[in-house]
Formats: structure tokens, sequence, C-alpha cells
């Protein structure tokens, strides 16, 4: 395992409102790709997880956690934290590798994940790992919740935020779409929705399982403010999520285009790696290509 | 005993017109009180929620998941969110939301299930909810609460609101007869002993409560001294009663407007075959659609008339006593 050290936990927070600057920007680039290395040991280490979903969402989760979600690791449950509902719950183990690395418990137990006494379940539990809003897992919920989370905020005159992380399979539920609707008619504009838009869900293409394109017209024609942005691009993710905050009496949806398995060349856009499992050589391969791409982000 | 049971019964009235008036007094004591609604509010008199509080009311359409998930959010926002919808929904189409956010999850969301049983009768069964306390019931942090009349509605709501963690209340869409009086004071958990008996105990939760007690005064007439167990906390059950009672009476009878799969009938044999198995009976709806029909009609016709009641009393009371009697599951 030499040269396979665990990744060094960056401390530094880019606080709501910084001013984004090029170095900041690779910076949080790097850490994603520290991030994946983390999720990879992990789901390598306990043949169980899902690599695929974890890896196209890691700039945008360190995008939030690192910059924009206003929260205080020391009290998970501050009541005017902003709020992040994980709905693409079977990706949690980028989730619980981002939580740790902010802070909200060691990153020692992140080898635990999936074990039995772990505070790390196979998708996430609110009562057992803090940070963790809500379950998930089950998909679809994520959308409706927020709604219910951005009403109570608006209810209690605060001025945190909710954000939800899709996956894009999760659009071909229905719920999804209630939810959609339930937040328009509020015209609830603390309320901004990611999708994690990778094009491949468990079997195979979504453009093949259930085609979801208009993706854009779709939220827009249920009265939804729609972005679409390059979703492994930090200077673009970090723009959107301020724009996101400038939209008024509207829900806010962006539409990041990722890649399923991004950074690992064999895994790319493979619905195999959804919920594959790395072989020792493929794990092997798999390390040295993030090593790589942590590289190239050092300056 | 006996003084908390009108006699006569009193006349009936709407049992979810007293839910509407329970909501609005609610909503006047408890600020954080929010009510959601999936488009049924002028069927389940939410609408004098809204009326009274329309800043604390949201109506998310014909949208049951999205009406249970919604609650979630606020209830994590410090909020306490009753939604309402017609209970076979809650148990059909949203019970996963039910599941992994109010179980699972330990969202403190209250479900309040009108129309439950075959209340909602001319409908017929697509909108009967029969299944509804055992769907519930097997779900775990889940509590289950069936009011039998109007004062029993009074008296429950606040402290439903009130109860940590997730709960389904179980309502009746009906007029139906006054049972109690002032003197009823239910506590959730806690079962109530109606009329006290040695030779059998009949144990019944909602509307048949009033059937039950009329079914216990008839068997008076004959000499048979029933114990009368309202148990409207279905879940968590008090299983100290009801093997306080199997122990001292020796006989069981349940009585509720359910399947007589998973229900009242359900928890108390699955209580007592570990604790104290005596002869036993469930009076309910066998494992059967209904049909359309008027409310009372159907009550006779699927299982949960008076006569069936006695007649399950007699069939325990003959095991009792060493013989060995067939349970009778009504054909319709």
């Amino acid at each position: 395992m030499s040269g396979s050290a665990r990744p060094v936990p960056s401390p530094r927070v880019y606080p709501y409102g910084t001013a984004h600057t090029p170095e900041m920007a690779f910076d949080l680039s790097r850490r994603a790709y520290e991030y994946r290395i983390q999720v990879l040991r992990m789901v390598y280490g306990r043949k169980s997880g899902h690599i695929g979903g974890a890896f196209s969402i890691a700039e945008i989760l360190t995008a939030l956690y690192f910059h924009q979600l206003r929260l205080d690791p020391g009290n998970p449950t501050w009541e005017d934290r902003d709020r992040l509902i994980f709905s693409k719950g079977h990706a949690c183990a980028m989730l619980y590798t981002i939580l740790a690395h902010r802070g909200f418990f060691p990153i020692d137990e992140l080898p635990t994940f999936r074990g039995l006494n772990s505070r790390l379940q196979g998708h996430p539990e609110p009562q057992k790992t803090p940070g963790v809003e809500v379950p998930a897992g089950p998909l679809g919920h994520g959308v409706a919740i927020g709604a219910g989370m951005a009403l109570g905020a608006r209810m209690d005159g605060s001025r945190r935020k909710v954000y939800v992380v899709l996956g894009d399979g999760e659009l071909n539920a229905g719920v999804i779409w209630e939810g959609a609707m339930v937040a328009a008619k509020f015209g609830l504009d603390n309320l901004k929705v990611i999708v994690d838009y990778n094009g491949v869900q468990q079997t195979g293409l979504t453009a093949k399982v259930m085609p979801t394109e208009p993706i854009a017209e779709k939220w827009a024609s249920f009265n939804w403010h729609v972005m679409e942005i390059h979703g492994h691009n930090m200077a673009e993710i970090l723009n959107a999520l301020d724009r996101a905050d400038e939209i008024h009496a509207r829900p806010v949806v962006i539409v990041a285009r990722t890649t399923k398995g991004k950074g690992v060349s064999f895994m790319e856009n493979e619905s195999l790696w959804h919920g594959n499992i790395p072989t020792d050589d493929q794990f092997q391969a798999a390390l040295a290509e993030l090593q790589n791409g942590v590289k190239q982000w050092e300056v | 005993m006996g003084s908390l049971i009108l006699g006569p019964f009193g006349n009936a009235v709407s049992m979810r017109k007293a839910y509407g008036e329970a909501l609005v007094e609610l909503g006047r004591a408890r600020s954080e009180v929010v009510v959601l609604s999936a488009d049924v509010s002028n069927s389940d008199f939410s609408y004098m929620f809204e009326a009274a509080f329309p800043d604390r009311f949201f109506n998310v359409g014909i949208a049951e998941p999205a009406l249970v998930d919604v609650a979630v959010g606020l209830a994590k926002s410090g909020r306490v969110p009753i939604a309402n919808t017609f209970a076979f929904l809650f148990a059909t189409r949203a019970v996963e939301m039910v599941r992994t956010h109010l179980c699972y999850g330990e969202a403190n969301v209250k479900l309040a299930g009108a129309y439950a049983g075959l209340s909602d009768s001319f409908d017929g069964p697509t909108h009967h909810s029969i299944t509804d306390i055992a769907i519930m019931r097997s779900q775990p942090r889940m509590t289950i609460v069936v009011p039998a009349d109007p004062l029993a509605v009074y008296r429950l709501l606040p402290q439903v609101a009130a109860w940590k963690g997730p709960v389904y209340l179980r309502l009746c869409r009906n007029e139906v007869p006054q049972i109690y009086s002032r003197e009823y004071e239910p506590v959730i958990g806690k079962g109530v002993t109606l009329m006290d008996g040695e030779d059998v105990t009949v144990i019944s939760c909602g509307v048949p409560v009033g059937r039950s007690i009329q079914a216990v005064e008839r068997l008076a007439e004959n000499g048979v001294h029933a114990r009368l167990v309202e148990m409207h906390t279905i879940k968590p059950l008090d299983g100290e009663l009801v093997g306080r009672c199997a122990r001292e009476t020796g006989a069981v009878v349940t009585v509720e407007e359910h399947s007589i799969i998973g229900g009242l009938g359900g928890a108390v044999a699955e209580y007592l075959s570990g604790d104290h198995p005596v002869p036993m009976e469930r009076v309910g709806i066998p494992d059967t659609f209904a049909e359309s029909g008027p409310y009372l009609e159907l009550l006779d016709k699927y299982g949960i008339s008076v006569d069936a009641i006695t007649d399950a009393v007699q069939r325990v009371l003959a095991r009792k006593s060493g013989e060995c009697v067939q349970p009778v599951y009504r054909k319709i």
C-alpha cells in the first residue's frame, strides 16, 4: 500500500460569501479527488457500497460542505444551519467522507462503513450519523421533504436554506414531481435542488432505462428556475450556487451534467460501476488514476 | 363501574366534525401545530383548521406521498405536523414514506386517517380501510390510536400531538353514538376497563365499542358476566392489562372494525401467546373486501354485529369449560 496513504484532511473551509478565486477552486477540486480515493478505500475495504454515483457528486458535495453551507460541525443540530438532504442515499460513502473531513465525526470511523456496530449505515440514518438530516435510500423523497423544510424555515423567518442533492435515476419517481409542484406552489426560493445528472442508472443509460430529457424544460414547466452546469467544473458549481441565491419567489434547480464513475477511466459511464466492487487489480489501477487526479490540481 | 358509559347512549354526532373542532382547539393551544391536507379537507373537516389558521395549513394536492414527505420536512423544522387524508391512502400509497421517514427516521409527524374501517361505506371497498392497523402496527416506533366516540377524539387529539414520535390516529367518517360520560379520561398506552366482569373479557376499539357495550349488556341478561376493556391505543399495547384480564377471566374476545388479520385481535393474540394463552376469538371483518352500502348494515353484514360478539363470547366460554369448539369466521 505504499504511495496510497490516507488523504490528508484539509481543515480549510471557505465560508459562505468568500470570493471565489482560482486557488480556491483548485483546492476544492483537488480535495474532491482525495475524497474519491477515500470512497474507493471504503468500498474496496468493505467489499460493499456504491462507487459510480459517489464519484459523480464529489465536486458538488465538496463545494457545498466547504463553502456554501452554513453549518457548525460542533453543533450539528444548530437550528439555523442550512439543511442538505442527500436524496441519492446509495452514494453515501461520499457524503460520509465529506462529513468526516468537515469535522462531524472522526475520519478514522470511515472504514467502519457498512459494518456491524458502525455509525455509518449502508444508507444514511440521521440518528446515527452526525450531519445527516434524514434517511435516504428509497429514492425520490428529497424534493418533497426539502419543500417541507423550506416551508418551516420560512415560517420561522429564518434565512437558512435547504439544499437537495438528487440523482438523475431518481427523477423516474413520481413523488419527485409531486414535491416539485408543492415547492413551486408555495414559491419556495429558499429551496435549491441539485441534480447529479450523470446519465447512468443501475441497469443502463437513463436515456434507455427511462428517458428524462428534456430535463431542463421539465423543471421549467413545473415553474422552477433552472440552471445547467458542468458538474465537475468547480468554478461553474460555485457560481451556480451563488446565482441560485439571487432567485426570488421560485425554487431553483441546478442540473449538473456529470460523469458516473468520474476519475477512473474504466468506471466512467459504466452502469456496472453503480454497485460493482473492484478486484485487487482494479483497486490498484483506480487508485493510481485518482492519485493522478489529485496531482493535476496541485498548484 | 359503568360510570364512564352514558346510559342510554347520547345522540349520534359527527366524529369528523368533532375532529375539526378539536383540531382548531389544538391549534389555539399550540402554535407549532401545522396541518397538511391532500385535498380532502372538506371531507375530513380539517378545513376548520384552515379557516382558523390559514398560514398554518398546507394543501399539497392529491399527492399522498408528498403529503407525508412535506410533513417530514416540517417536523424536522420543529413543527408538529398533522397530515390528513383517507386512512387507506396513508396505509397503502404513502406507506413507504411512513416507514422510511416517520418510523425509521423518527420524524414527529401525526397521521390523521379519515374514513377508516367501513365508515366511507357507500364509496365501497376502494375507499374502505380494513388493513391499515395491520400495516401501521408492523412498523417499529409507530403508535396507533383509535378513538371510539366524539368525546374520545377531543380527549385524545391533544395527547396525540404531544406524543413523542409518529402517531397514526384512526378516525371514523360518520355520525356515531356518544358513548362516554365526561368522566372518561383516556391516556395513550393505557386500556380502559369500561365494565367489570369475571367470566370473559371483551376488548374493543373504535366505533364497535358501542356494539360491544350492547353485547355485554345482553350477555349479562343471560347470566354471563363479561368484562369490557376499551383499547384505544393499539400500539403500544397495554399488555399488562391484557395479561391480567386473561388471567382473571380465562377467555378473551376482541372486537374491531378491521380485518381479523393483524389488527387489535392480532395484537392481543400475539401478546397472549407469549404471556397467558386462553381461549380467544377475534370479531372483525373476515379476510375479504366488503361492498358499498349503509354503514351500520355493512358492520352487521361484515362480521361486527352485536350477535357476532355474543356468539364469539359463547364459543370462548364453551372452550374455556373444556368443549372443543371451532372458531367460526362467517363466510360472506
